[in-house]
């Protein structure tokens, strides 16, 4: 039971208040950037290239500029003159925003469609006639390094070949004599699958330039307001667009998961026209274009290696990674870690050896690279370490989660260092595992597993137990682009005691209307009904860098805590003053300052605040607010223990997930309701690339599963029925000990349910099967077993 | 060819001047302004734009403005009055905790309706395949499911069940 300080009508930290934000919501009343209608707006539309890889011959825009209501077409070549035809991407690559010669991926944009409305703006998008010639594309990564694979990037001068960059984390000499000379050392090549975040609502923009002000309001999708205002500009100052000039405005977003941090061509060219124009543009791209050209996320090949001895201690990990960024190094990674926090994936084990090492590469396939649900790669990682630890148990005879408890870093153990440098700061992983275990009575499950395989049944259980990396992050290590990664809260409280906050993150549907109004409530005793919270509009928030790799409790939340924490010092100086006392001889309770031994003599927070605006001491400032800028000293590191047990139907191959437990620490927890809820969200995002997703291209780049008629988002009848719960080890150095829950889920899941498919099947001797597992992969590696006939 | 309409919205009526390939949920947004009702697909897979055409839940994006006419249509602005009381389902919905983003949430909310109006009390199983033309990307399901059976209780006039988290 959790025990919260506040009561149910203050609501702070604990309390599973309902939403504030929903009442909107439920009535059809939200404002998402395609509800922003502006008078005089304009509509575009985005033509874009059927192949993978072709030269641009000719761009004949003459019948699209005779469709009724078509205003202007835009090509690369008009966005060259004013230098606009490349942009940066957030890792320091370069991206097209229209291209002037070459296309590098199906469903490319090549030319944009301006239009009076949108049905218009469509018809001229049919009647642009391209000329390409096509060419030979590199699409398997495995290849792009082949000295007969074309130059893809030979826009980037001196470049003789598809690499991008080479990455390496621990000690590569250590790790090698180690599997040389270890008892048992185990190793399976995994593809953590090209996936889609695909939140329901896609990606779009409202670029809206006064020339009257030099001015440019962009209502727009995106994760992280502020840095893209610094973006627009960083690269259309030089067309006097400075940043006092733009103001950018992320409304309601409809799902973002990462998805919507990057800048997409789509943004800049509807900013660009309406620059030229002079007129709002709208541009909404739909669900086809969302999945075919918006940033991807994962595609890594991993060979994963684990050593350690006969009875089961795990003594070192080496992964060699290649990774497949698309045409051009998309992601949306701090600076300096090309490959995220990949390095987190020595996982939750206590051992000290390994050698981690990635090259990125290019191919013809969309750019990105982009943190889906997950703080910058942890769920390849965790992914590897889960699935290797897995085989280890099963080479070595032991069970998984004995093995697990075997080599776990020990509660006492904390802070401790990871072999790759990280400082994990704290974690009871025996805990997490055996209330999972208890959950669903482990060793039963066990014994009724032994008694269906003597029938030939196959029934499984799979465990995942990880270690995340979130909150990113300190700012002697994290930056992008060269920002660091703060985050910011501002608290003004109005003179009868009711505050708004304003913050430099975004809400997509994580609820921080209300749990950023609950720590508030928490640390001032003001009733969380009573805070309003603002985010999203940089005329008015603090800066911040946004909402991704669950960083908004870690940093905008601890930075709320410490500005109410400002606004209670403010408050005992007044309530001393006000009671004609000393600061030492007052003591607080949530909501009032009290005279030690004499609880009659009060002030209320109410009471105070309204004396800061009327009757403050003289010499103090008036007004009650604050603002901080919190630079985490660590990152946070939630973890969980997750079981799943499938039932496999013999014949068909179907997989039936009957049980998933999922046990997580995420710290202190806000709202419990709501910290269920993103577990219940992100484990439904954790079967998906388990069992159903992937982006597929054929050796042409073509995509095989653009729509959502053929990519399988999972509905509410392959969800299954979670089971959830939790355990509380406080982060020792966050202001109110939370630790960030969105990604957990997305990242332990798909490990736990690939563990629980192989073990049903290791009677036959498979011992690894790729993501998404689907029946046709379990039928075809039962086949090659013998099992059917071929 | 324009073509005219009459088409009964949330009650009101409208004569409407539109084009024969006009899509349904293009004349609830863009002509009504009524911007409850989403889009989030282009192959009719997601839902999010369901509403009622007399009183049958429909993916507005899969019927032309001109197959409305002389029907009657229900959008999410028009399940309660505003300022409410709240419908059964929305109420159900925010106790549940069955949204986050907000964006499935009007079509699921009148996928239901539907579903409810057919069976008050159904199983979990029922529920799930009742919603399973309708894509929700944050929740997870579970609450939606909850907040279905939530509504549902209410509906019948029985004591709703517990809204507090099975999080232990």
């Amino acid at each position: 039971m959790i025990q919260c300080k506040t009561s149910k009508a203050i609501g702070g930290m604990g309390h599973s208040l309902k939403r504030k934000e929903d009442a909107r919501f439920i009535q059809g009343k939200g404002n998402y950037v395609d509800d922003v209608k502006l008078p005089g707006m304009l509509y575009m539309d985005i033509v874009r290239s059927p192949y993978a890889y072709a030269k641009i011959k000719k761009i004949n825009i003459e019948e699209a500029m005779k469709v009724p209501g078509v205003v202007a077409v835009v090509t690369g070549r008009d966005l060259e003159k004013y230098n606009l035809h490349w942009m940066p991407t957030l890792m320091s690559d370069t991206q097209m925003v229209l291209p002037t010669d070459t296309v590098m991926y199906q469903s490319q944009e090549v030319a944009a469609v301006i239009a009076t409305t949108k049905y218009a703006a469509r018809d001229g998008r049919e009647a642009v006639i391209v000329e390409y010639e096509p060419m030979k594309p590199v699409i398997d990564p495995f290849k792009s390094l082949d000295p007969s694979a074309p130059v893809l990037r030979s826009d980037k001068e001196g470049k003789t070949d598809n690499h991008i960059w080479n990455w390496k984390a621990g000690d590569k000499e250590k790790t090698d004599t180690l599997f040389e000379t270890a008892d048992v050392v185990v190793k399976e090549q995994m593809h953590i699958p090209r996936i889609h975040v695909a939140s329901i609502e896609t990606c779009g923009c409202v670029a809206d330039y006064s020339k009257v002000n030099n001015h440019l309001t962009m209502y727009m999708t995106t994760q992280a307001p502020h840095a893209i205002r610094t973006v627009i500009a960083l690269v259309a100052g030089h067309v006097g667009l400075t940043e006092e000039k733009v103001r950018v405005i992320a409304p309601d977003i409809g799902g973002g998961f990462g998805g919507k941090v990057p800048v997409y061509p789509g943004y800049v060219i509807a900013i660009a026209v309406s620059f030229l124009v002079g007129k709002p543009v709208k541009w909404i791209e739909d669900r086809s274009e969302n999945l075919q050209a918006d940033s991807f996320a994962r595609d890594y090949h991993i060979t994963a290696e684990m050593a350690g001895t006969k009875d089961g201690k795990i003594l070192g990990t080496r992964f060699k990674i290649l990774a497949d960024h698309g045409y051009t190094d998309a992601s949306a990674n701090p600076s300096k870690f090309p490959t995220g926090m990949f390095s987190i994936a020595t996982g939750s084990y206590d051992y000290g050896t390994t050698y981690m090492e990635c090259d990125a590469v290019y191919t013809n396939k969309p750019p990105g690279g982009v943190a889906y649900r997950c703080s910058f790669r942890v769920t390849e990682a965790v992914h590897a370490i889960e699935r290797i630890t897995d085989r280890f148990a099963f080479e070595v005879g032991k069970d998984p989660a004995d093995l697990r408890m075997q080599n776990f870093i020990k509660k006492e153990d904390f802070p401790w260092k990871s072999p790759t440098g990280w400082i994990y700061d704290s974690g009871d992983y025996h805990a997490g595992l055996q209330k999972a275990m208890d959950a669903l009575n482990y060793d039963e499950l066990r014994r009724e597993q032994a008694e269906k395989r003597a029938k030939g049944e196959l029934m499984g259980i799979g465990i995942s137990t990880f270690t995340e990396i979130v909150g990113a992050g300190p700012s002697k290590d994290f930056d992008i682009l060269g920002i660091k990664m703060f985050d910011s809260a501002e608290i003004r409280v109005h003179p009868t005691g009711k505050a708004i906050a304003r913050f430099g993150t975004k809400s997509q549907g994580q609820g921080h209307e209300t749990t950023y109004a609950q720590i508030i409530a928490e640390e001032l005793g003001i009733p969380a009904e009573n805070i309003a919270i603002e985010e999203g509009d940089t005329d008015t928030a603090p800066y911040g860098l946004g909402t991704y790799a669950s960083r908004s409790t870690p940093t905008a939340g601890a930075a709320a805590a410490i500005a109410a924490r400002k606004l209670r010092d403010k408050a005992r100086k007044i309530a001393a003053y006000l009671l004609e006392v000393s600061e030492d001889d007052l003591e607080w309770e949530p909501g009032k300052f009290f005279v030690k031994g004499a609880p009659e003599k009060a002030k209320t927070i109410q009471e105070i605040v309204f004396a800061a605006y009327t009757n403050h001491p003289q010499g103090m400032e008036a007004g009650f607010e604050a603002t901080h800028y919190y630079d985490p000293p660590n990152l946070t590191f939630p973890s969980g223990a997750y079981i799943c047990v499938v039932d496999i139907d013999r014949e068909t191959c179907e997989i039936k997930v009957r049980r998933f437990v999922a046990i997580d620490d995420c710290g202190n927890i806000i709202n419990p309701m709501i910290v269920q809820g993103q577990v219940h969200g992100g484990l439904t995002q954790g079967i998906a690339p388990a069992m159903y997703e992937e982006l597929i291209y054929d050796e042409s780049g073509n995509i095989l599963n653009g729509t959502f008629m053929d990519y399988l988002v999972p509905t509410a009848v392959e969800s299954p029925s979670w089971e959830t719960g939790h355990t509380v080890t406080p982060s020792p150095h966050h202001p109110i000990g939370a630790k960030g829950v969105g990604e957990s889920p997305t990242v332990g899941a798909p490990p736990a349910i690939a563990n629980a498919i192989v073990d049903a099947l290791t009677p036959f001797g498979i011992t690894h099967l790729d993501i998404p597992i689907t029946p046709f992969k379990i039928f075809k590696a039962l086949q090659e077993k013998g099992v059917f006939a071929s | 060819m324009n073509k005219t309409i009459n088409v009964t919205v949330n009650g009101a009526k409208h004569t409407l001047d539109v084009e024969p390939r006009l899509l349904l949920v293009h004349m609830i947004r863009e002509v009504l302004s009524m911007t409850g009702t989403h889009i989030g697909c282009d192959t009719s897979s997601c839902g999010a734009c369901t509403i009622l055409l007399d009183g049958k839940s429909i993916k507005s994006c899969t019927v032309l403005a001109v197959q409305a006419d002389g029907k009657s249509i229900t959008t999410i602005e028009g399940l309660a009055p505003e300022g409410g009381p709240l419908h059964p389902l929305q109420e159900g919905f925010k106790e549940n905790h069955g949204l986050h983003c907000g964006f499935c949430t009007p079509g699921m909310i009148m996928r239901c309706v539907e579903l409810l109006e057919h069976n008050n009390n159904p199983t979990e199983e029922e529920i799930r395949w009742g919603i399973s033309g309708n894509l929700c990307r944050c929740t997870g399901y579970n609450n939606i499911v909850k907040a279905v059976q939530w509504a549902g209780a209410k509906m019948r006039g029985e004591e709703t069940p517990s809204t507090e988290p099975e999080f232990v």
